[in-house]
C-alpha cells in the first residue's frame, strides 16, 4: 500500500468512514467537519460566555465556513443590487449576528455529543451527516452543507432536522429589510448589535 | 351511536381532504393565500403563550421533578400509541405497526402503565405518526399554509390529521367513561413539558424575531416536509437557486480577503 493511500484511509478510519465509498471529496468535508466539530464543543465546554464565546464562534466561521456565499443565499434577491462593499459588510455583520444568536443557544448544547455518520454529494459539494445526542433527548440529525472554495472545503449551510440555517435567515433577514423599507446600510449596521 | 357520529364526521373530513385542499398554481416555496387570517391567529397564539403557557411551564418545570415529568411524557406517548398503529396499518406500513405494537405491549406491561419506557432501551424507540401522515400517503397534498388557534403551525392536510388524531384514539373506547379526561390531561401536559423543554429555542422564536410569523412559518414547513420524505428543505426551496442564471454565482472567493475584493467582478453586472 502506498503511503498516501495509506494515510487515506487512516483518515477515513479515524473518522468512522471505513466503510463508505471512498470520494476524495467526501473524506476532505468529513474532516473538515470533523474539525469544525471539535472546535465547536470545545468553545462549548470551555465555560466561557457572552462576547468572548461569541468571538470563538466567529473564529470558526472564518475559519471554516464560505459566510459569503452563505450571505448571497440569505439575502437572496437584494443582492443583486448591492455594491460590492456591502456585499462584503453583509457577509461580515451576517457572521457576528450568526454567532451571537446561535452562539447564546449552544450553550444549550454543553455536553453534546455530535457524531459524522456519512457523506453524500450534492448539487453544490458534499453533505455530512452527522448525528447530535443531547442529554435526555432522541438524538437528531444535523447536515452540514459543504463546497469548495479554492480547492479547500467550506460549509455554506446547516440542516437540523430538515430545518436549513440559510433558507430559515432568508425569511428573517428578509423581514429585518422590509423593517427597515429596504435600507441594506441600516441592516447591515443593525446585525451587529441585534439579535 | 357514538360510533355512527363517529364516522360520519370522519367521512365529511376525509371528502374534505381528497376534495377541498387548495392547490397552489405553481410550486412555490411557501403557499399562505390565508395570511391575514392566519397572523390574527398567530397573535392570538403568542398572547396565550406569554399569558397562559409559558408561566405554567415554567412553573411545570421547576415545581415538577425531571423524572416525573419524563413519566409524564411517557405515559402519554404510550397512550397515543394505538392511534399510531391504527394509522401505521392504515398507511400499509406493517413494520411500523409491528414495531409500535410491540412498544405499546412492553411499556404498558413492564413499564407499568407507560410510565418507563423500557422499549426505546430494547431497540423500539418511539414512531410518531398521525392521520396527516396517513392522508400524506394516501396521496394528499399539503394544500395552503393554515396557523390553527392553540395547536399552532399546520397545513390544510395536517389540521384535518390533527383533527381526526384528537377524535380518534382507540384507547378511549377501551376505558370507562370516568376515566376519558386521562388521555388528553395528559397530552396537556406533554405539550407543557416540551414548552419548558425547548424553552430557548421557542422564546427566540416568538420573542426575539423580527417578524414571529413568518420565522414559525418557515421552520414548520421545512420540518414537516423533512419528517415525511426524508427529504431536506433545501432541494424544494433551494435559495441559491435563483443566482443560477448568474454567470457569477459560482464565485469561490474568500469574503475575508477583502484585498483581492471578491465581489469585484459583480460591477460587470
Amino acid at each position: 500500500m502506498k503511503r498516501r493511500d495509506f494515510m487515506v484511509v487512516s483518515a477515513a478510519a479515524a473518522l468512522g468512514l471505513a466503510a463508505l465509498p471512498a470520494s476524495a471529496q467526501g473524506n476532505a468535508a468529513a474532516q473538515l467537519v470533523t474539525a469544525a466539530v471539535g472546535d465547536i464543543e470545545q468553545a462549548i465546554n470551555s465555560g466561557k460566555t457572552g462576547p468572548a464565546l461569541y468571538s470563538d464562534f466567529e473564529r470558526i466561521f472564518e475559519r471554516y465556513g464560505d459566510v459569503g456565499f452563505s450571505a448571497q443565499g440569505v439575502m437572496g434577491r437584494p443582492w443583486r443590487d448591492m455594491s460590492n462593499q456591502q456585499r462584503a459588510q453583509f457577509a461580515d455583520s451576517l457572521k457576528v449576528y450568526l454567532s451571537r444568536k446561535y452562539g447564546r443557544r449552544f450553550r444549550e448544547f454543553r455536553g453534546a455529543e455530535i457524531v459524522v455518520n456519512d457523506t453524500r454529494s450534492i448539487r453544490r459539494g458534499v453533505e455530512v451527516v452527522t448525528t447530535v445526542k443531547l442529554r435526555g433527548q432522541s438524538p437528531f440529525e444535523v447536515l452540514f452543507r459543504v463546497r469548495e472554495v479554492n480547492g479547500q472545503p467550506r460549509f455554506y449551510d446547516l440542516v437540523i432536522e430538515g430545518i436549513s440555517l440559510v433558507v430559515t435567515e432568508r425569511a428573517e433577514i428578509g423581514a429585518k429589510l422590509d423593517a427597515r423599507r429596504g435600507d441594506v446600510n441600516a441592516l447591515i449596521a443593525d446585525l451587529r448589535t441585534e439579535a | 351511536m357514538m360510533t355512527s357520529r363517529l364516522t360520519k364526521i370522519l367521512l365529511v373530513v376525509l371528502a374534505g381532504a381528497v376534495g377541498a385542499c387548495t392547490t397552489p398554481d405553481a410550486p412555490v416555496d411557501v403557499f399562505d393565500p390565508y395570511e391575514k387570517t392566519n397572523r390574527r391567529i398567530h397573535n392570538f397564539n403568542v398572547g396565550l403563550d406569554r399569558a397562559l403557557v409559558r408561566p405554567t411551564s415554567t412553573a411545570y418545570g421547576v415545581v415538577v421533578p425531571r423524572p416525573v415529568r419524563t413519566g409524564v411524557s411517557n405515559f402519554a406517548n404510550n397512550i397515543d400509541t394505538p392511534r399510531f398503529v391504527l394509522n401505521d396499518i392504515a398507511q400499509g406500513n406493517i413494520v411500523d405497526a409491528g414495531h409500535n405494537f410491540m412498544r405499546f405491549m412492553i411499556n404498558t406491561t413492564l413499564g407499568i402503565g407507560g410510565i418507563f419506557d423500557p422499549a426505546t432501551s430494547f431497540g423500539l424507540e418511539t414512531r410518531r405518526t398521525g392521520f396527516g401522515e396517513t392522508l400524506h400517503v394516501w396521496g394528499a397534498q399539503e394544500g395552503a399554509y393554515i396557523e390553527l388557534p392553540v395547536f399552532g403551525p399546520s397545513n390544510e392536510r395536517d389540521a384535518i390529521g390533527t383533527v381526526v388524531d384528537f377524535i380518534s384514539n382507540p384507547i378511549s373506547a377501551t376505558i370507562n367513561a370516568s376515566d376519558e379526561w386521562i388521555p388528553p390531561t395528559a397530552n396537556v401536559m406533554d405539550r407543557v413539558g416540551d414548552r419548558y423543554e425547548f424553552a430557548d429555542t421557542i422564546d427566540s422564536l416568538f420573542y426575539e424575531s423580527e417578524d414571529s410569523y413568518i420565522s414559525a412559518r418557515i421552520v414548520y414547513i421545512q420540518n414537516r416536509r423533512f419528517e415525511l420524505g426524508g427529504q431536506n428543505g433545501v432541494d424544494e426551496f433551494d435559495p441559491f437557486a435563483e443566482f443560477d442564471d448568474d454567470p457569477f454565482a459560482e464565485f469561490d472567493a474568500d469574503p475575508f480577503a477583502f484585498d483581492d475584493d471578491p465581489f469585484a467582478e459583480f460591477d460587470e453586472e
